[in-house]
């Protein structure tokens, strides 16, 4: 085998892209393809038939607009917060905690130690209304002696918004990290005032953590389901909820794969307009 | 010999792994596990039952009740050597039925010898007619004999040959009276007081929720007109567009209930008999203008062992043990003779309602019309109304 290698260099890329192809062919093309099939079926459990049902999507655009509508305005708003709260973070963890670097960036990543259905169910117990915090609140008047946090949109944007926190903040770290400081200084010299320094040399040289950051918060974001389940109430249900009760309550198999494809073509252009805003070189860096 | 690779050992190595990796085990995976449908015909000293929360005596329902001695599942080890794995992972019929009808359609085992499920749902009809679960043996259950008359024939199974009821149960209206200031005593109140806005939820049963809503509407919930219909499901969505819902629940309502996050919600009669050891401010009670009555139905899925889930049953219909699940539980039990040895058991056993209901509570509970529950145009609708 080693000596077909060195008679045919240029496969020798190929056979060590085999078994990675091989993996995403059979875990997601082929997974894609019956999805795409499903979602042309008609008729109720038992008895689905192949027809090229193409009102199933139009259908189901239609009496999920407001679902699809949802998680993209949710997912957008927790990368947003995920974002502002956590360069400030990262920036002092990479620039500021010297020694102690390792240690902070442990406590970003221990929360993910524990189960993520675990974390989001912490939540219920921090926000319920004779917990804690709600109870410090009500008695600083933030919050009137009815009022709560949980089971609203701000629980379940928060809750997505912790759970996935580390996501945005760990690319950011990079690419904070790798900056080299000697440029701060030479901005410096060149009479650049902190503010100045901070948007023309730190803020761009860390424009492909961010542009990490918010695609690894944003995609799983759109798709997530657990925190509106538990955090929510029926005025927050997300697509994702509507895909896995469809999927795993009301086994309505083709409604379902037919709202995976329409979420998945519209992160595909969401990712494209971003792409295009922000510039392709900055999604590699 | 050199312990480092060389890197044509790698690429080789590497390569051979990977055509390893891509296929035998894919299409082993492909093929699916065994899911425990080895033969079903021998009498095992395991029995995997799962059912719904809040169906079973424990310690603490049992010292509520009076009830002294060792749980049923207890008792069932030491007579008979056959210990219980209890499992409570049915939270909704559907959503029960979606989680194993992928392995028994591919008529293999789950891995339970029983499981259970509600007659006002279409469930049972399709485990009999798809074929998911297996016949009793009568031959081990003498005590098939104390199956009170009413339960004879159901409709899903006219002569019981692939189930026995569990329990029966009554839906009515919970509430925790220190939020509440009062009893919340038909669906109108639930939908509307302002005290209660936000902090109500509904059961993600339709036969259960709608059933009361077309009670209190004035239209029969036994018989259900696409208008009667209609109208329970503006209803609700008046209900939910004011926000005065909150969800839709399962089981899951319990420990909020409990913990006070929800101040009333359409609930399980049992339920409640026991959350109230959690909670001493917990009520409940049939709306004023009438409740729902429903079975839950034991059946022995596919690769299930049928002599040892048939032995449990023959056991459980012994009225000595029903009368024990039916205090214990606060439900009601299908077993003749359950009202005497809960006598015996607590002399005061006759005026427990939820166990013992009187004529007149009775008289004010109907029955699901069976074809609302299987109609799928209002299975859809009442899946959009939720949100799904």
């Amino acid at each position: 085998m080693g000596s077909f290698f060195h008679q045919h260099p240029r496969l020798t890329p190929y056979l060590l892209l085999l078994p990675g192809m091989a993996w995403l062919g059979f875990f997601f093309l082929i997974p894609l393809g019956y999805l795409g099939y499903q979602s042309l079926e008609s008729g109720t459990y038992g008895n689905f038939e192949f027809t090229w049902e193409f009102s199933n999507f139009t259908n189901a655009f239609t009496d999920y607009r407001e679902q699809l509508f949802r998680s993209f305005l949710y997912a957008g708003v927790a990368t947003t917060v995920a974002l502002l709260l956590s360069y400030p973070l990262v920036y002092w963890i990479a620039f500021r905690a010297g020694p102690w670097r390792n240690l902070f960036l442990l406590f970003i990543v221990a929360p993910f130690f524990v189960t993520y259905l675990v974390r989001t169910l912490a939540w219920l117990s921090i926000l319920n209304d004779q917990g804690p915090v709600i109870g410090f609140l009500r008695d600083i008047h933030v919050l009137g002696a009815d009022e709560g946090l949980l089971y609203s949109t701000f629980a379940v944007i928060a809750g997505i918004t912790y759970n996935f926190f580390p996501f945005m903040a760990l690319p950011l770290y990079v690419s904070l990290e790798q900056i080299d400081p000697r440029l701060l200084e030479a901005a410096k010299d060149l009479y650049a005032s902190s503010t100045q320094a901070f948007l023309r040399v730190t803020l761009p040289l860390s424009a492909p953590g961010i542009v990490a950051g918010t695609l690894l918060t944003f995609i799983p974001a759109a798709g997530d389901f657990i925190n509106a389940a538990l955090l929510g109430t029926t005025q927050q249900t997300m697509i994702g909820n509507v895909i896995q009760a469809k999927f795993l309550t009301s086994l309505d198999y083709p409604t379902a794969a037919s709202l995976s494809f329409i979420l998945m073509a519209m992160i595909l252009v969401a990712l494209l307009v971003y792409a295009r805003v922000v510039g392709t070189e900055k999604l590699t860096g | 010999m050199n312990p480092r690779l060389t890197r044509q050992e790698l690429l080789r190595r590497g390569a051979a792994g990977g055509a390893l990796l891509a296929f035998p085990s894919l299409l082993a995976a492909c093929g699916g596990g065994d899911g425990g449908s080895e033969s079903s015909g021998e009498l095992k000293d395991v029995l995997n039952f799962e059912n719904w929360p809040y169906y079973m005596d424990t310690k603490e329902t049992r010292t509520a009740a009076g009830l002294t001695g060792p749980t049923t599942l207890e008792q069932f080890d030491q007579e008979k050597g056959i210990k219980v794995n209890y499992y409570e992972g049915i939270d909704s019929n559907d959503g029960y039925f979606a989680k194993i009808q992928g392995q028994l359609s591919q008529g293999q085992g789950i891995g339970r010898d029983i499981i259970v499920a509600t007659d006002n749902s279409q469930f049972p009809s399709l485990y009999v007619s798809e074929e998911y679960v297996q016949k009793l043996d009568k031959s081990l259950i003498p005590n098939f004999a104390n199956l009170i008359d009413a339960q004879q024939s159901p409709g899903f199974d006219p002569d019981r040959s692939y189930s026995l009821p569990w329990l029966t149960g009554i839906d009515g209206i919970g509430w925790n009276e220190e939020l509440t200031g009062g009893p919340v005593t038909s669906m109108t109140q639930l939908f509307t007081d302002p005290k209660l806005k936000g902090k109500v939820t509904l059961l993600t049963e339709m036969a259960d929720t709608l059933g009361l809503v077309l009670i209190d509407n004035g239209d029969d919930p036994t018989d259900v007109s696409d208008e009667a219909f209609d109208r329970a499901i503006k209803s609700v969505q008046d209900a939910l567009d004011a926000g005065q819902i909150l969800k839709f629940t399962g089981n899951d309502y319990g420990p909020p209930l409990a913990r006070g996050d929800f101040a009333a919600c359409v609930a399980w009669s049992g339920d409640l008999a026991q959350l109230v050891l959690e909670n001493e401010n917990l009520k409940w009670a049939v709306p004023e203008k009438g409740g729902i009555i429903w079975t839950d139905n034991m059946f022995i899925p596919l690769g299930g062992s049928v002599p040892t889930a048939s032995t449990y049953m023959n056991f459980v219909y012994d009225p000595k043990i029903a009368a024990q699940i039916a205090l214990g539980t606060g439900y009601i039990s299908s077993v003749k003779g359950v009202k005497d040895e809960a006598l015996k058991l607590d002399p005061k056993a006759g005026s427990n309602e939820l166990v013992f209901p009187s004529d007149q509570t009775l008289a004010n509970l109907h029955m699901n019309d069976p074809n609302m529950v299987s109609n799928a145009d209002f299975i859809t609708t009442w899946q959009s109304v939720k949100g799904q």
